[in-house]
């Protein structure tokens, strides 16, 4: 470790760690959004849930490498290349964690809230997704902690993406084990400390299940 | 020419069929470095699980395992690990090993979260039955827990053996062999036709070893399980 290269390099790691995050927070919002709307269809129509769980499971089967790689010759060096396998990616995660979630509502609950004269769009917003927190709370983390993780690889598609990655490749490329290091650890606290986070705002968010588990 | 006749072209090509670093080699290279990845991976995980679930101690550090493993990047793994094999074994560190305790640490989690899970979660009255006919502790584990809990243990290798065959290929980032080399040597020499065979090939070998293991985890399910109506508990779909 040479410890002179990482202080030189101190805005770069932060600016690499920014964007590191930004391309992540991209992906998973995204994702989130489109999984969610997937997800309420796929509840709603039970048709749809078969051929949504399949297509998703397809993509996640898709080494990330190899997403990345087909991209390239359809949308070249873009950040759409860089995003697309990254949200393709949460899609399984979300729809499997957001439909158990609006499934496990139990069913009088939803009988009590249509007998209160619920609407169908109320009781979703009121009832079933609040319900549903812990369990899309969790689709969050593990969707996040592998988005993290997958950034890294998009720094294949050159120096413009990868994120803290972006070390990783250069320092291959020169030999350089220090900013190897500097690119990989970094990015494995990152993916740690945003996983702690989202436990602490899935507590926060469902502060009811804590009351019951105090009693 | 267009994108799908540039990749049909490319693997048709008898060049990419033949000789040093073409298909069938590099095909034979992926295969190989994950059997081996596997393997170790199995060693390690699978008697591990198995005493976790069977003695219900340590359950919390499966869990905590679980989660951290999630976390470590492969491409992280392989670049921390290469500047130390190098160091000392400048052929095969470069290429090979970085990979291979890339692949291990990716296949751990998964196998032994679920050998754990899956012994945890057999039916407590099937295990003092057997005890009580008098079995030792090792046959209720051998003939009763793991029988029962196979399609949960399969599915923890299953998950393991695709993962490993997917991030296979980052190792080729690095210089090591294996169907990954097609992409990253297409990226960088700009060739539509190989980036998209490289692509073919590897999400095909994925998809058949996912369906390869979804066949087998169904016929090495135990006939008593697969009846409807017995109390086996469905393989977790959710992950949380």
């Amino acid at each position: 470790m040479e410890i002179s290269w990482l202080l030189d390099h101190l805005d770069e790691l932060g600016l690499r760690t920014l964007q590191h995050f930004g391309l992540a927070a991209l992906a998973v919002g995204v994702g989130f959004v489109l999984s969610m709307a997937l997800s309420i269809l796929a509840v709603r129509v039970r048709l749809t849930m078969g051929p949504i769980v399949t297509l998703t499971g397809i993509f996640y089967t898709i080494p990330s490498l190899a997403l990345f790689a087909a991209l390239v010759p359809l949308t070249g060096l873009s950040l759409l290349t860089a995003e697309v396998p990254l949200v393709l990616y949460t899609l399984l995660i979300f729809v499997r964690n957001i439909s158990a979630g609006l499934e496990g509502v139990p069913a009088d609950v939803l009988e009590a809230a249509d007998g209160m004269g619920y609407p169908r769009r109320t009781r979703l917003l009121r009832v079933e997704l609040p319900l549903a927190v812990p369990l899309i709370v969790a689709g969050v983390r593990l969707a996040s902690v592998s988005t993290i993780g997958l950034v890294t690889i998009s720094g294949i598609l050159g120096d413009r993406f990868g994120g803290l990655g972006f070390f990783i490749f250069e320092g291959y490329r020169r030999s350089f084990p220090t900013e190897i290091i500097a690119g990989a650890v970094p990015s494995v606290i990152l993916a740690l400390l945003v996983d702690r986070l989202l436990v602490v705002l899935g507590a926060r968010l469902t502060p009811w299940f804590k009351a019951r588990t105090g009693t | 020419m267009n994108l799908i006749t540039e990749t049909a072209a490319w693997l048709a090509d008898p060049a990419q069929w033949t000789g040093p670093g073409a298909i069938p080699q590099r095909l034979l290279e992926h295969l190989g470095l994950s059997s081996v990845s596997l393997l170790i991976a199995l060693t390690i995980a699978l008697p591990a699980g198995l005493f976790i679930g069977h003695t219900r101690r340590g359950t919390a550090f499966a869990v905590n395992l679980a989660n951290i493993g999630r976390a470590i990047p492969s491409l992280a793994v392989i670049g921390v690990v290469l500047p130390l094999t190098a160091a000392i074994d400048p052929q095969l560190g470069f290429k090979v090993y970085p990979t291979l305790v890339a692949m291990v640490i990716l296949a751990i989690p998964p196998i032994l979260v679920n050998a754990e899970a899956g012994v945890l979660g057999v039916d407590r009255d099937l295990v003092e039955s057997a005890r009580a006919m008098g079995m030792r502790e090792v046959q209720v584990l051998g003939s009763v827990e793991v029988p029962v809990a196979l399609p949960v243990i399969l599915t923890g290798i299953r998950s393991a053996t695709t993962q490993i065959i997917a991030t296979m290929t980052l190792g080729a980032i690095f210089g090591s062999g294996g169907l990954g080399r097609f992409l990253v040597e297409g990226i960088a020499q700009n060739d539509d036709g190989k980036i998209f065979g490289g692509v073919v090939l590897v999400a095909s070998l994925a998809l058949i070893t996912e369906g390869a293991f979804a066949v087998a985890q169904r016929a090495s399910t135990s006939a008593g399980l697969r009846r409807p109506g017995s109390n086996q508990r469905a393989v977790p779909s959710v992950t949380t």
